[in-house]
Formats: structure tokens, C-alpha cells, sequence
């Protein structure tokens, strides 16, 4: 799995990187990134899902692979 | 039928391109008074007040029903009329689905940012993009500039350096209730928690508490006062503000009004209107909304046990159920005029209408959310809108959840049993932003 994060769309709520301390971070005005190469460790796609569900913008996108 | 007339000149600064005389060095020695007569007329409306008929034709934020209790009007009109009208305020819409308050906050091309509080009156046309108090007031594409000057001193990280000082305070607080059987978590508690915190960040006076406490509810809930007395209260606000930046002019510090005094865009100086109505902007927008969430997250608490109980056995839960109190008891309301004339949902919207953007309503819907009339403490999935949605986000979001849990978990870490003493003597505050303003509990 992989995340990305919609920059047109994040407005910098902080929900991901409030519930997903390591997937996502924050830039120096707030708005989301996705840590590394955004690919989903193994273990860690509920935390995934969960930053992305709660998303108020519906800015992040989880890309199912393989 | 309300009549508008151009009447009382607008309150407050207005930042026009061409307003040069702001950029010297004594760029903020006029006083209200004086940058008042500079500004354009604005249009007022007859004030109508007196119980509301029926909601779907003729809703008013400001009447005691609905600060009681507004979700049931929401409720019902969600089902029988979801985007209602009123003739007062000289017209204006209250959508009440989630899906609608979020396409009028994504629009900002239709609907301008000019005034988010409805009023009696309506600021000059002129004004936009700017507004009095950027980048609330602010539409595309000023707005993106006013909010990045903001944005870096807000982030999680940043605020997050406040968290001890606000750690202690809250201690203090409660060390104050000592001996107490019966405290005003409204009035002794909540209120007090962002005055400190915004006041250190401006770097006012810790003194000073109690006056921003009057500007606020002045501004925030003498929305159908004559323009007069308005434009008074105004003037103190400002004038305060003044006093305060020629301080800092004086004796520059590190912090956000030394700040906003020497930041610049397009490589000039803000005009001293746009340092003042930001100021005004961070205090008025900083103070009423997370003193409202404190105070509805502990009346729900204080009149629900079970919930209570739980987050003292289970800290770890709180931030969780943080975000629900926030869905559920969505402190924020704001508002938007129309552009132009336009069919709009099924509706027929005129230029200058009001729209009242009701996040509260939106948190409440169920075709948003599950159990949407319930306090659930352990939602999992809550995209819920209480900071608003779109461009205009709140700024003070990662402050204002940082507050909200150092204030609840030193609450429940200090004073684990608490009931509402007398449910009836708990009032809340009526108009754009709702929350308990006298709320005794019983803690002994
Ligand atoms: C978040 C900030 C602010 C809020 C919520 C706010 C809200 C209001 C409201 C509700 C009124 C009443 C209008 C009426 O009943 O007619 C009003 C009037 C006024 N405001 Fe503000 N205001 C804000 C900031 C400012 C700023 C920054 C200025 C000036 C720089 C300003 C200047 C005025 C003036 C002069 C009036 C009286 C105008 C009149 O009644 O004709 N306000 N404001
Ligand atoms: C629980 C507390 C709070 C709630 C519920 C809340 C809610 C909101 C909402 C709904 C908006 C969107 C306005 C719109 O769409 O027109 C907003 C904007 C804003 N809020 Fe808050 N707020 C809170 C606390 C704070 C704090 C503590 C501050 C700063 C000290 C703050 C500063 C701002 C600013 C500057 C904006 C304007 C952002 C822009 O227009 O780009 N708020 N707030
Ligand atoms: S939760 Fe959504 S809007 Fe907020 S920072 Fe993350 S991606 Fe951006």
C-alpha cells in the first residue's frame, strides 16, 4: 500500500499526522507530507487507513499495490 | 420586508491599495476614530428581533431557543427544509446538510468571505478582497497571502512549545478551587485558559485578561445593538490594540505583534488596519471558540457519568474523544454573503444575501455520519468540519486541540468527580459561537 497526500486539496488539519505520527509529517506551515516513499510498512495499513478516514478534506489516497 | 439604507460609515480600517500614509514610520498613530472617517459607507438593515415563527422561513441565530438548544431546529430542518430562509438581517440562507455547508465553503468564487458574521450590516462591496480582519474577512487571492504570514507561528510544532506554560496554568486554576464544593468551569476555568495562552502570544499585558474577555463578547454577542453602541465598543477594542502595537514599536519582542508589525509581503509593511484587524482577528477568534469547546466537553462529561468514568480509567482515549466533543458540540458558526444573483440548490439566491454556515448543523448529519445525534467518545472515523473546510481551515486548529487536551486531561487528572449542580442555571452564549457561558459543577 501506498499513501499519497492530494496537495490541491490538504488544508493542514493535521489529523494524519496527528493519528499516523509515522506515515505522515507536517511542512513548516502545517500542511501534511507523507514520510519517505509513502509505501505503507507491512503492519501499519490500519493506521493508514485511519489518518485517511478522518481526513476532513479527503486529501490522502491509499493506492493498493501489486 | 427589511429596507437597506446606506447609513453609518463602516467601523472599522479599511486597507485599500492606494492608503499610503500607513507606511511611514509613525504608521499607526491615528486612532480608530481617525482611520474610521477614511472608509467607504457600509449598508444597514432594519434590526428585527422577537420569536421566530418558523424556522424554515424565518430563522434567527440570535434567539434564546436557539442558543438553548440548536440541534433540533437543525434537525427538523434538515429533513422538511435544508437550506432555509429568513428575512431578517436583510435575507439570508441556513443550509443544514453536511453536503452543502461544504460546497459554500469550497466556493469561494460565489460566496465572499467579506463579513462571516451576520449582521444588521454589511460591509462595503470595496472592502473585498481584504476584509477588516484578514484573512477571516479575506477572499482568493489576498486571502493565501494574509494566511501565510500566520500559518508557521500555528503549527503543531510551534504550539506545541506552549504546552508547558499551558500545563501549569490550568494547575494554578484549579489550585485556585480549593475548598470549593460548587466552581464555574465556564467562568473560572474555560474562559481563562486561551486568554492566557493568545494574550502571551501577542504579548499583552497578563493583567489585561478581563478587558479582552469585554472586547470578545462585545463583538461576538451585541450583534443586534444599535450601530452606535457598536461602533463604540469597536473603538475600545482598537484603541487597545494601538496602544499595544506603539508599544511594541517602542520595545520590539519575540512575539506574534512584533511580529506581524515588521512582516512584510510584496516587500512592503502591512498597512497598520491589516496589523490591527489580525490582531483583533487571533483574539476575538482564539478566545470565545476553544473557551466554548472546554466548557461543552465538561457539561457533557459533568451530565454524563458513564463517559466520564471512562476517560479517567482510560487517559489514552481523550484525544479521541476530544474530536468528538468537537463534532458534536462544534463550537463555530460562520457566515458568507453571495456574490450574485444566482439559482443555487434548488434555491434563488440574491447578491449580498447572508448565508449562516453552520458547522454544527453539518457535524450533525446523518447522512455524514453514524449515530449522528449521539456522543459515541470512541468514534473511529470522524471527518467532522468543526475548524471549517477549505481555504479558509483554522488557523488555530493545532492550538486550539492542544488547549482543549492539556484543559480536559489536568480537569479529569484533578477533579475525576463532577456533576452539573443545577442543570438550569447553566446558560450558553447566543449567536455565531455557541458554548456554556456560566456552568456550575459540583466538585466537592
Ligand atoms: C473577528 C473580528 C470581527 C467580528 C467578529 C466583528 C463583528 C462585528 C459585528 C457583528 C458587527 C455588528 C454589525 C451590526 O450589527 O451592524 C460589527 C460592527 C462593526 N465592526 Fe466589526 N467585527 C470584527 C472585526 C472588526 C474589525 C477588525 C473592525 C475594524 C477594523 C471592525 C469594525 C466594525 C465597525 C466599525 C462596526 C460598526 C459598523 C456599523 O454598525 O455600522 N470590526 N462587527
Ligand atoms: C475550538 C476552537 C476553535 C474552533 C472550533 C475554530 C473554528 C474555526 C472555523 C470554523 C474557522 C473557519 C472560518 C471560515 O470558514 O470562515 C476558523 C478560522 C480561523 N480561526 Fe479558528 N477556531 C478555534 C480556535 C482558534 C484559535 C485558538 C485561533 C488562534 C488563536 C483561531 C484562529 C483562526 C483564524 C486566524 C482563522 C481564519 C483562517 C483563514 O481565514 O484562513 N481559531 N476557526
Ligand atoms: S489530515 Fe488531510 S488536510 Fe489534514 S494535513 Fe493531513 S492530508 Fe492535509
Amino acid at each position: 500500500m501506498r499513501a499519497q497526500i492530494d496537495s490541491g486539496r490538504c488544508q493542514g488539519h493535521g489529523r494524519c499526522y496527528d493519528l499516523a505520527p509515522d506515515l505522515f509529517g507536517d511542512d513548516d506551515e502545517g500542511y501534511g507530507t507523507v514520510l519517505g516513499d509513502g509505501v505503507v510498512p507491512e503492519g501499519k495499513e490500519p493506521d493508514a487507513r485511519l489518518a485517511a478516514s478522518n481526513c476532513p478534506e479527503r486529501a490522502i489516497d491509499l493506492l493498493e499495490e501489486g | 420586508m427589511t429596507e437597506r439604507s446606506e447609513g453609518i460609515k463602516r467601523h472599522g480600517p479599511v486597507v485599500t491599495p492606494s492608503d499610503e500614509g500607513g507606511l511611514m514610520t509613525d504608521r499607526f498613530a491615528k486612532n480608530y476614530a481617525e482611520l474610521r472617517d477614511d472608509q467607504p459607507l457600509g449598508t444597514r438593515n432594519e434590526i428585527v428581533t422577537g420569536p421566530v415563527e418558523d424556522w424554515a422561513t424565518d430563522f434567527s441565530h440570535l434567539e434564546p431557543e436557539w442558543a438553548a438548544d440548536p440541534y433540533p431546529i437543525q434537525d427538523d430542518l434538515r429533513q422538511r427544509c435544508p437550506i432555509a430562509h429568513t428575512d431578517r438581517f436583510g435575507g439570508g440562507w441556513l443550509p443544514t446538510r453536511y453536503e452543502d455547508v461544504a460546497a459554500i465553503a469550497y466556493d469561494t468564487e460565489r460566496f465572499s468571505s467579506r463579513s462571516v458574521i451576520m449582521s444588521n450590516f454589511r460591509p462595503p462591496r470595496e472592502l473585498a478582497p481584504v476584509g477588516g480582519t484578514p484573512p477571516i474577512s479575506s477572499d482568493p487571492p489576498f486571502h493565501q497571502h494574509a494566511r501565510r504570514l500566520l500559518l508557521p507561528a500555528f503549527t503543531k510544532t510551534a504550539v506545541g512549545r506552549l504546552e508547558p506554560a499551558t500545563r501549569a496554568f490550568c494547575h494554578s486554576l484549579i489550585d485556585g478551587f480549593a475548598g470549593q464544593d460548587v466552581v464555574d468551569a465556564a467562568r473560572d476555568y474555560a474562559q481563562h485558559i486561551p486568554m492566557r495562552v493568545i494574550g502571551d502570544m501577542l504579548g499583552f499585558p497578563p493583567e489585561d485578561g478581563p478587558r479582552f474577555r469585554e472586547f470578545v463578547e462585545n463583538t461576538l454577542e451585541g450583534v443586534n445593538l444599535p450601530p452606535e453602541e457598536r461602533i463604540a465598543r469597536m473603538e475600545q477594542l482598537f484603541d487597545y490594540l494601538l496602544e499595544q502595537i506603539r508599544d511594541h514599536v517602542a520595545n520590539p519582542r519575540e512575539d506574534l505583534t512584533t511580529y506581524l508589525i515588521e512582516a512584510e509581503f510584496g516587500g512592503e509593511k502591512l498597512q497598520p488596519s491589516h496589523v490591527a484587524g489580525t490582531m483583533a482577528l487571533l483574539l476575538i477568534a482564539g478566545i470565545d471558540t476553544t473557551w466554548s469547546a472546554i466548557g461543552a466537553s465538561l457539561w457533557h462529561l459533568a451530565k454524563t457519568p458513564a463517559d466520564r468514568e471512562r476517560l479517567v480509567a482510560d487517559p489514552g482515549l481523550l484525544p479521541t474523544a476530544m474530536e468528538e466533543f468537537l463534532r458534536a458540540y462544534a463550537p463555530v458558526t460562520m457566515a458568507r454573503l453571495v456574490k450574485e444573483d444566482m439559482h443555487w440548490a434548488g434555491v434563488d439566491m440574491k447578491a449580498e444575501d447572508w448565508v449562516l454556515l453552520s458547522f454544527p448543523a453539518a457535524n450533525r448529519d446523518p447522512a455524514q455520519f453514524d449515530r449522528a445525534d449521539e456522543v459515541v467518545i470512541d468514534r473511529q472515523v470522524n471527518r467532522h468540519a468543526a475548524f471549517g473546510l477549505g481555504i479558509h481551515r483554522c488557523v488555530g486548529s493545532h492550538l486550539a486541540r492542544m488547549e482543549l487536551r492539556v484543559a480536559l486531561e489536568i480537569w479529569l487528572e484533578r477533579i475525576p468527580a463532577f456533576s452539573l449542580d443545577d442543570p438550569s442555571a447553566v446558560t450558553w452564549a447566543a449567536g455565531q459561537v455557541r458554548g456554556p457561558r456560566t456552568l456550575p459543577l459540583r466538585v466537592g
